[in-house]
């Protein structure tokens, strides 16, 4: 790593970051917005969080060459990269990022003309997009001296992350969890803990520090505690009405996925979780008329988010639970400081992708039972087809177990082409007629 | 016999062809009328809807209630209400046959399986992702292939026993693989039959996705096609109920609807 471009590191953390935020306040303040006739008041966090993430992504340009930098998967242990101070950007992250932002078809269109085919994974069209184009809405993104990957949310990501690690000649670590068919057996464990032991040395050569144990049972103990607090966070919309929509979830997640492991995300969620309990108790629900309460499941539709919220709260539905949210949640009870490694090898293997659909459909049964919830809506994306196998199945076993009525929506993640707005507005009005009975 | 009567009116503006259909006062059917959609929705509708007031004997002022349904929907500006298809399917089908538990109705641009509840009211349904597979727009593109019309698809089908097999579920490729059976000189009625097997078959996985329930009715243009019930029933295992004129079951249950007084405002979007 150079000197210099440490010294600027530290010079845009410091001053410029600051600057940076102190300008789009100003900026952020001219602007007024008319009171919604379907909203409650919105999130004074709202502001933190755009703060928190676009100094994320701010300061990412300046890590390289000051800081050793990973691309790492969204299931990955990403803990074990913190001790060694490594820049973390998550692909994935800045996929749904530039799927809200409505750029992902030309991004994915320049992976396309490189041979990569439609039926993949958008995030990984975007990405390569990103690698072959340099082109993000971010600005810049860090090119990465390492690549960590977790088999544990799909196996695209092995094939994705290898392909960057290719065209870059960078190495990559893949963290190979096995499948939960049933149980979790302690040969699992054990084959996931050696592969942490095999690692740490590689680690240490790419970033050039050492590792040290206290280090990272600190960092294993701020991940878990904010993982809990994320699911505070999530519990507190089980209050009627609830203080926030699982839209409001699918921004809020950001940091609980991107920077688990550091301090910052603890402090952020310290707050949303004393806002929203402040405003339960006040009785402040998310939209006005919280008529119907529903689940979602499977990744956000990024570029759909704002109509999709508008639509729902116009309807007096609210959605106050998804499978997705949850899963940054889920798992967080098993890390455990004292056995580091065991306790990460089940945190990063039980979470929902990595589970058989037995479990699955428990989890839901579940969420519908806890939060109380009236209807489902199920996103089919052609990106996530871990996510999205067996959901008819999950339908109709829900319908004949729990009588939930639910709506199955075909689109994508990020790639709009892959949306027909008129198709997925009849299934709609179809699902609200039947729960307004 | 209409004259001082109170009626209401279903219009189902499907991407083929728009229907209308006049109920009186006690939701008795008085009259309906098919149309071709074409290019102006909101002209078919009203051209529908003259047709059936006309066939009815009935004044548009008798008209109290008026839903529109259907992928023109959106397109009726003189409606009162707009229903989507699903629940108007749903409780046509169960007014014309009250032991309907089951809907499947196959329309010209997407197919639909529908679990009826108590009073016609939907339970549960799935439809056809993106895709005209196992649609009627499938059968309009592989008769026009063929250069036979529409109508006599089903009759071809009947009279025919053997079967080719249609191995692909695209519309795209399954035109070309119709194109070299063609070619091949196998006889037209075994090209119909699978390509009617084709279409069953994918309707069969929605069905089976939310279920057979009681007894099952059949609506949609497609529903008039006999290879198609055919083979539909012979994967049921019993017949089906398949009303007469098949396609307007969805504008009678607007129709009802209306005069249910259910829907949303014609006007939002």
């Amino acid at each position: 790593m150079s000197l210099p471009r440490l010294a600027r590191y530290y010079l845009m953390k410091d001053v410029g970051a600051p600057a940076l935020m102190g300008l789009s306040k100003v900026k952020k303040k001219k602007r007024r917005r008319e009171p919604s006739p379907y909203f409650g008041p919105p999130l004074r966090s709202n502001g933190r969080l755009r703060e928190i993430m676009t100094r994320h992504y701010f300061l990412s340009r300046y890590a390289e060459g000051a800081k050793p930098v990973a691309w790492v998967t969204s299931g990955a242990p990403v803990e074990i990269l913190r001790p060694f101070d490594f820049y973390t950007v998550y692909p994935e992250n800045h996929g749904a990022l530039c799927g809200a932002q409505k750029v992902a078809p030309e991004l994915c269109a320049v992976a396309e003309e490189r041979g990569y085919h439609q039926d993949l994974c958008s995030y990984a069209r975007i990405d390569l997009g990103v690698c072959f184009s340099g082109q993000t809405p971010v600005g810049r993104l860090p090119k990465p001296d390492l690549l960590f990957a977790s088999n544990n949310i799909c196996q695209t990501v092995v094939y994705w992350y290898k392909a960057l690690s290719h065209i870059w000649n960078i190495p990559l670590i893949l963290f190979d969890t096995p499948y939960n068919f049933e149980e979790i057996k302690a040969i699992d464990i054990s084959y996931m803990v050696r592969q942490f032991e095999e690692m740490i040395p590689e680690l240490e050569r790419i970033s050039g520090k050492r590792f040290v144990e206290e280090r990272f049972q600190e960092i294993i103990r701020l991940a878990k505690d904010s993982s809990f607090l994320w699911g505070e966070v999530l519990a507190t919309m089980k209050a009627h009405p609830a203080p926030m929509t699982i839209f409001d979830a699918f921004a809020h997640m950001a940091p609980i996925v991107s920077l688990r492991g550091l301090p910052v995300a603890l402090d952020y969620y310290r707050v949303l979780l004393d806002e929203l309990k402040e405003r339960a108790d006040r009785g402040i629900g998310a939209i006005k008329e919280e008529r119907k309460r529903l689940m979602w499941d499977n990744i956000a539709v990024w570029y759909k988010m704002r109509d999709f919220s508008n639509l729902f709260a116009e309807h007096g539905m609210n959605f106050v639970t998804a499978t997705y949210t949850d899963a940054w949640a889920q798992t967080t009870p098993y890390m455990d400081e004292e056995h580091p490694f065991e306790s990460m090898a089940k945190t990063y293997s039980l979470v929902i992708l990595n589970n058989n659909l037995n479990h699955r459909l428990k989890l839901m049964e579940c969420l519908i039972k806890a939060y109380q919830v009236d209807g489902l809506v199920i996103h089919s994306a052609r990106s996530c087809k871990p996510y999205s196998v067996g959901q008819y199945d999950l339908k109709r076993i829900l319908m004949d177990r729990l009588g939930v009525p639910s709506v199955i929506i075909e689109a994508d993640i990020t790639d709009s082409r892959a949306y027909s707005e008129e198709q997925a507005r009849t299934r709609l009005d179809a699902f609200f007629e039947a729960l307004a009975g | 016999m209409t004259n001082d009567m109170d009626c209401f009116a279903g219009i189902d503006v499907g991407s083929l062809s728009t229907e209308a259909v006049v109920v009186d006062g006690a939701g008795v059917m008085v009259a309906f009328s098919i149309l071709e959609t074409g290019a102006n929705s909101t002209e078919a509708a009203e051209k529908a809807l003259e047709k059936a007031l006309e066939e009815a004997g009935v004044s548009r002022d008798q008209i109290k209630g008026m839903v529109a349904t259907g992928y023109g929907r959106v397109s009726v500006p003189f409606a009162d209400k707009k229903v989507t298809e699903i629940s108007c399917h749903s409780l046509g089908a169960f007014t014309l046959y009250p032991d309907t538990g089951t809907v499947i109705d196959i329309g010209g641009q997407d197919s639909k399986v529908i679990r009826v509840g108590p009073g016609g009211k939907v339970l549960d349904f799935t439809m056809n992702d993106k895709c005209a597979a196992g649609t009627g727009r499938f059968l309009e593109v592989m008769a026009a292939k063929l250069r036979v019309p529409l109508g006599e698809m089903g009759s071809l089908s009947l009279s025919g026993r053997g079967e080719v097999r249609i191995s692909s579920v695209c519309t795209v490729f399954a035109e070309s693989e119709v194109v070299s059976l063609v070619a091949q000189n196998h006889p037209r009625e075994e090209i119909i039959r699978g390509i009617h097997r084709a279409i069953v078959n994918r309707v069969w996985s929605m069905v089976r996705a939310v279920g057979v329930h009681g007894e099952v009715t059949m609506s949609g243009g497609v529903a008039k096609n006999g290879g198609v019930v055919a083979f539909m029933e012979e994967k049921l295992g019993r017949p089906m109920h398949v009303y007469k004129e098949p396609q307007i079951v969805g504008a009678l249950g607007a129709a009802l609807h209306a005069m249910k007084g259910g829907g949303q405002p014609s006007s939002s979007s």
